[in-house]
């Protein structure tokens, strides 16, 4: 009995491993990483069509999330993640990394300028939805594989 | 003496059936009264079947910025099972395009897949898909075409390996696989279900790659917008029926602000070639997109 529980608690402690490794890796961090800029898309667009009411924080947390994601993302492409995690990259990133980390930082950039002069109303919103969203289907066009 | 008369009627018959083949499977031109009440071409129509058909993705230069996509210089090279087609400069440049053509050479090209020399075209440029389209649009499109830039570029001829390089043998393919016939009998379909359909069906040509193919290259009707294994290389091409996987959680709505913003209900992106899909798609009135969204709400789920 005492074994038996003995035995549960050791492949419990595995399997908690297991996922805490699979966390760390760059082909899960990065899909994390675009979950974040994809919520805070989200969060703008509801704003934009008035689904949601204006709120300059949200609006603020919402750039600064993209900005900060872009800045960071191209890093979380090392030489072995190329494959695994059900990873949507495309081979071409690796094969182009200049052109797409340019991709990357140009969605830092736009979302940059639009933090400097913060959009103060659901018009503005939608408009720098606008400048912004297009970066996600450039680089998706070349860089992402949907599986 | 029997067996040599008998080898030499099988011979005949054989020649007789081969002959008989390429007489039933030449390639066909529309008759002249198809386009004599044609008219002036409706430029502002024809720009609305240019963006609904997404000439520019396949004919403008790869790469080519988006304030050059209106020339449509061709060179796109587009990866098959069958071999690398590359597509040609449709510019209305007398000499590297088709400035020089008629109504009737452009309509046979599009709904007939019949070229100007009257040679099979490869079905990898999508007519039969826009055999379905009306006469009108196929006038006023060529009149729009007619206004872009022209372009001197030559591009390069298709690249396909023995058996596939045989144009006479795509006479059999249209025999099995060009038609004009729906692709799906939709009952008590309301206007503007009957406009989605015409979009998707005819210049939109969204089955070309929505729908999986057999090994002769035709669409698997019975699978109609299914999707299935990219033909162009890895990863998958999405189903677009109300299924399970497909658009079954989408409302129409989610589909039709899909094809103006790119954006998912979710709020993952638009992604792959079908990002230059939906940049045509956010051209088109609103009115079309939201067709496009009630069809692809109304077809089969498979």
């Amino acid at each position: 009995m005492k074994f038996r529980t003995l035995a549960a608690a050791a492949a419990l402690a595995v399997i908690g491993a297991g996922a805490v490794v699979a966390a760390d890796e760059p082909q899960v961090v990065r899909q994390e990483m675009m979950k974040k800029v994809g919520g805070a898309m989200g969060a703008l667009a509801g704003i934009a069509k008035g689904e949601k009411p204006y709120d300059a924080e949200i609006v603020k947390a919402s750039l600064t999330t993209m900005s900060e994601v872009a800045k960071a993302f191209p890093e979380q492409f090392p030489a072995g993640s190329e494959t695994g995690h059900e990873t949507e990259a495309s081979p071409k990133i690796w094969e182009q990394m200049d052109d797409f980390k340019a991709k990357s930082a140009k969605l830092g950039a736009d979302a940059d300028a639009v933090l400097a002069s913060l959009p103060a109303d659901q018009a503005a919103v939608g408009a720098a939805l606008g400048a912004i969203g297009p970066n996600c289907g450039a680089c998706h066009e070349v860089y992402r594989i949907k599986k | 003496m029997a067996l040599k008369k008998l080898l030499g009627g099988i011979v005949l018959l054989g020649a007789v059936g081969a002959g008989a083949f390429l007489f039933i499977t030449r390639p066909e031109r529309l008759t002249a009264e198809t386009w004599a009440a044609a008219g002036d071409p409706d430029l502002v129509n024809g720009e609305r079947i240019f963006h609904a058909g997404g000439c520019v993705s396949c004919h403008a230069a790869p790469g080519a910025p988006d304030d050059q996509k209106l020339v449509l210089a061709g060179g796109l090279s587009l990866k098959s099972p069958f071999g690398t087609f590359h597509a040609p400069n449709i510019s209305p440049d007398e000499t590297a395009g088709i400035g020089a053509w008629t109504l009737a050479e452009f309509g046979d090209a599009m709904r007939r897949g019949t070229g100007r020399d009257g040679e099979h075209l490869y079905p990898s440029f999508p007519y039969a898909s826009y055999a379905r389209m009306t006469v009108k649009d196929v006038n006023d499109l060529y009149g729009y075409l007619k206004t872009l830039p022209k372009s001197a570029n030559v591009a390069p001829g298709h690249d396909l390996p023995f058996p596939f390089n045989i144009r006479l043998a795509l006479g059999g393919w249209k025999f099995l696989y060009l038609n004009e016939d729906p692709r799906v009998t939709l009952a008590d379909a309301d206007e503007t279900v009957k406009r989605g359909q015409y979009l998707v069906e005819g210049p939109g040509h969204c089955g070309e790659c929505h729908t999986p193919r057999d090994l002769l290259g035709g669409l698997k009707v019975d699978q109609w917008l299914a999707g299935g294994p990219n033909p162009e290389g890895e990863g998958r091409i999405p189903n677009i029926t109300p299924a399970e996987g497909g658009f079954g959680s989408w409302s129409a709505g989610d589909i039709a602000s899909y094809l103006e913003t790119g954006f998912t209900p979710d709020f993952d992106s638009v992604g792959g070639s079908m990002v230059s899909v939906q940049k045509n798609m956010a051209q088109l009135p609103k009115e079309d997109r939201e067709a496009i969204a009630a069809y692809l709400k109304a077809v089969p789920a498979h």
